[in-house]
């Protein structure tokens, strides 16, 4: 070895100094930053539109009401009415509360489930590495948005059980990354040292290797809503989304690209803004993290996705090699 | 190299074959009855029995698999329940035609995305890069639903440019290339999508390019900025390029499903998507298979184009 490292220089008595990477994804570096604000702002600005509001705004969104369909934009409707008579605006709400609840749903149990099934895998090497990423291989080799279609036909969907399929299906690059990570890790010599102070593979587990990714996986788990958030509105578009009291900003889209050519810009323009607005919102936060996180390089690092519809695909394809 | 490639294509296999059994758990382990989904809810006993005697459904699971195997490897993809026709004949018809779309989308976005990158990368965290950036990403996270509508309400409703949709009857590739009018807009929903992607890419790697030792040299030799540009940041840049083409192959496939039931595109997709509304599940198994091991070829490719073109990696990895 060429350079002694920390511990050995430690052992001839000399300090070990606390090393920090330069930068780094501290909660200090996330407050600062211009783009993890702005994006945060918007979130913060959605959410109390879509979960406070209601408490302000009343509108009944129950009875159809046949006498005020397709209304445009006027007194008591601001944001015009719908099809069925409701309040576009208030539907803007409601639909939003199921976007928001589901996105962070899916971003946190995918990204918790991936970090688990990689950690493990990282950590038991050999065989069973070797098999358990072939799976991730093989579920990953299928587009995403074709095993939705195909799962979403098997069972009677409400909220929940979207938020379960969505979060299954998309653990897999998380489970990837995480262990790409972990194999890395396991090198170190703070992981060594544990090892040969007699700590098991799965004190390290637990003490080193979780601890030491999550970083990795805050910012997959922020890129996980938006993009779960994405899905459930291209679900909502083939129509094979959970059935009609329930809406989300995909159903209300949808329903408004369908009146498009009827002149009713009023059904279309709110759901798009709002849609749009919070996947980039959610998006922008997590590539700002993921600079910070590589080192705070002031470059824009494209979070290269694998798959269009995709979700949490991120970084995984020089990952292939290793 | 060889025990790379070799490694590759190891685990290229099994990957392959991870993806047939998943498929078919999936397709098989749907509650309800496939009969009734196709015949209809009114369907006798004696029709029911006859459907999954002829489907081979009567048979235990592990058997069917190993029929489905056997069958695979005499290039027999089963026959559709809907269509009456050979699995293999209705995707062999179908790929010519997605080739033609991917193909001319993913050139599309490629000549708009790399030179935009290069142009981000040379003004980087200017107005004019931010500017792209944002136009990039916000086209990026709106759905292709949105941006299909919005396209046809301004060029085929608005100002009658282009078709919406493709005449009915269309078999061939060259009929598909005729009817250019309605072409035009779903390679243009499925290139604004990948333009993110290869803009981006590009222009990060072209940043560590253009901070590189060797374009400093380039430019103090006297090199014209174009030249350089050309020469050395364009190549350069271009490698990863190639990985990200690559493996966006599957990612448009799952995109085009969209975009070719919004314009009646008659390619996988649609096939796709209709036999997913008539529970035809030859058709599923069958094109779901084909496009994993497409996407398997596709990062197997860019992964050894990679190698060759990069000898860093080809000799780091023997």
């Amino acid at each position: 070895m060429a350079a002694p490292s920390a511990l050995e220089q430690a052992a001839e008595g000399g300090s070990i100094q606390r090393s920090r990477a330069p930068g780094g994804l501290t909660l200090r570096a996330f407050l600062r930053n211009r783009r993890t604000m702005s994006g945060l702002g918007i979130v913060v600005l959605l959410g109390l539109f879509c979960f406070a509001g209601p408490l302000v705004y009343h509108s009944q969104l129950v009875i159809v009401n046949l006498n005020i369909i397709n209304e445009p934009p006027g007194p008591g409707h601001p944001l015009g009415t719908d099809e069925y008579g409701f309040d576009v605006l208030a539907r803007l709400m409601q639909g939003g509360q199921s976007s928001l609840e589901l996105g962070f749903a899916v971003g946190i149990a995918g990204t918790v489930l991936g970090l688990l099934y990689g950690a493990i895998s990282g950590v038991l090497g050999g065989i069973w590495d070797a098999v358990l990423m072939r799976i991730v291989d093989s579920l990953l080799a299928v587009p995403t948005l074709l095993l939705l279609i195909i799962v979403s036909s098997m069972f009677s969907l409400n909220l929940f059980v979207i938020i379960v399929i969505l979060s299954v299906l998309s653990w897999p690059s998380v489970a990837r990354l995480v262990r790409g990570q972990v194999l890395e890790l396991r090198t170190r010599e703070f992981a060594q040292a544990s090892t040969g102070m007699g700590a098991t593979k799965w004190w390290i587990l637990v003490k080193h290797m979780i601890p030491n990714t999550l970083g990795i996986c805050v910012v997959t788990a922020t890129f996980g809503i938006a993009d779960a958030i994405y899905a459930l509105s291209v679900l909502s578009f083939l129509d094979i989304g959970p059935p009609p009291p329930f809406a989300d900003w995909g159903t209300l889209l949808t329903n408004g690209v369908n009146n498009l050519f009827n002149g009713y810009w009023w059904q279309v323009y709110p759901p798009m803004i709002a849609l749009i607005l919070v996947v980039l919102a959610f998006r922008q936060i997590g590539d700002a993290m993921n600079d910070l996180a590589s080192g705070g390089q002031t470059g824009r690092i494209y979070v290269r996705r694998r798959r269009r519809m995709g979700f949490l695909q991120i970084s995984t394809q020089f990952d292939l090699r290793s | 190299m060889t025990w790379y490639i070799v490694r590759r294509l190891g685990q290229a296999l099994a990957v392959v074959v991870g993806v047939m059994v998943l498929t078919f758990i999936l397709l098989h382990i749907e509650p309800g009855n496939t009969a009734k989904a196709v015949l209809g809810l009114k369907a006798t006993p004696a029709r029911i029995a006859i459907f999954d005697h002829t489907y081979g459904l009567n048979k235990p699971l592990y058997q069917q698999f190993v029929i489905y195997v056997d069958q695979l490897f005499h290039g027999n993809l089963g026959i559709s329940y809907q269509l009456q026709q050979p699995v293999t004949t209705l995707i062999a018809q179908r790929l010519p035609r997605d080739a033609v779309l991917l193909g001319l989308s993913t050139v599309l976005a490629l000549i708009v995305g790399i030179p935009t990158g290069i142009y981000q990368a040379v003004n980087h965290n200017q107005f004019a890069d931010d500017a792209l950036a944002g136009t990039w990403f916000t086209l990026y996270s709106a759905p292709d639903f949105l941006e299909a509508f919005l396209l046809i309400a301004l060029l085929c409703v608005q100002f009658h440019v282009f078709y919406a949709t493709f005449s009915g009857g269309i078999t061939s590739v060259g009929g598909l290339l005729a009817d250019w009018r309605a072409l035009v807009l779903p390679v243009l929903v499925l290139s604004i999508n990948s333009v993110a992607g290869f803009s981006q890419y590009t222009r990060t790697q072209a940043i560590q390019s253009l901070a590189s030792d060797y374009v400093r040299t380039a430019r103090a030799k006297g090199l014209s900025r174009r030249l350089v540009l050309n020469r050395h940041v364009l190549r350069n840049s271009l490698l990863p390029v190639i990985t990200i083409v690559g493996l966006s192959f599957p990612d448009i496939v799952a995109g085009a499903l969209i975009a070719e039931s919004i314009f009646n595109f008659p390619g996988m997709g649609l096939l796709f998507w209709q036999s997913a509304l008539e529970h035809d599940y030859p058709v599923m198994l069958g094109a779901t298979l084909v496009i994993g091991v497409a996407t398997v070829i596709g990062s197997l490719a860019a992964d050894l184009a990679y190698g060759v073109l990069d000898p860093r990696i080809r000799y780091g990895s023997s």
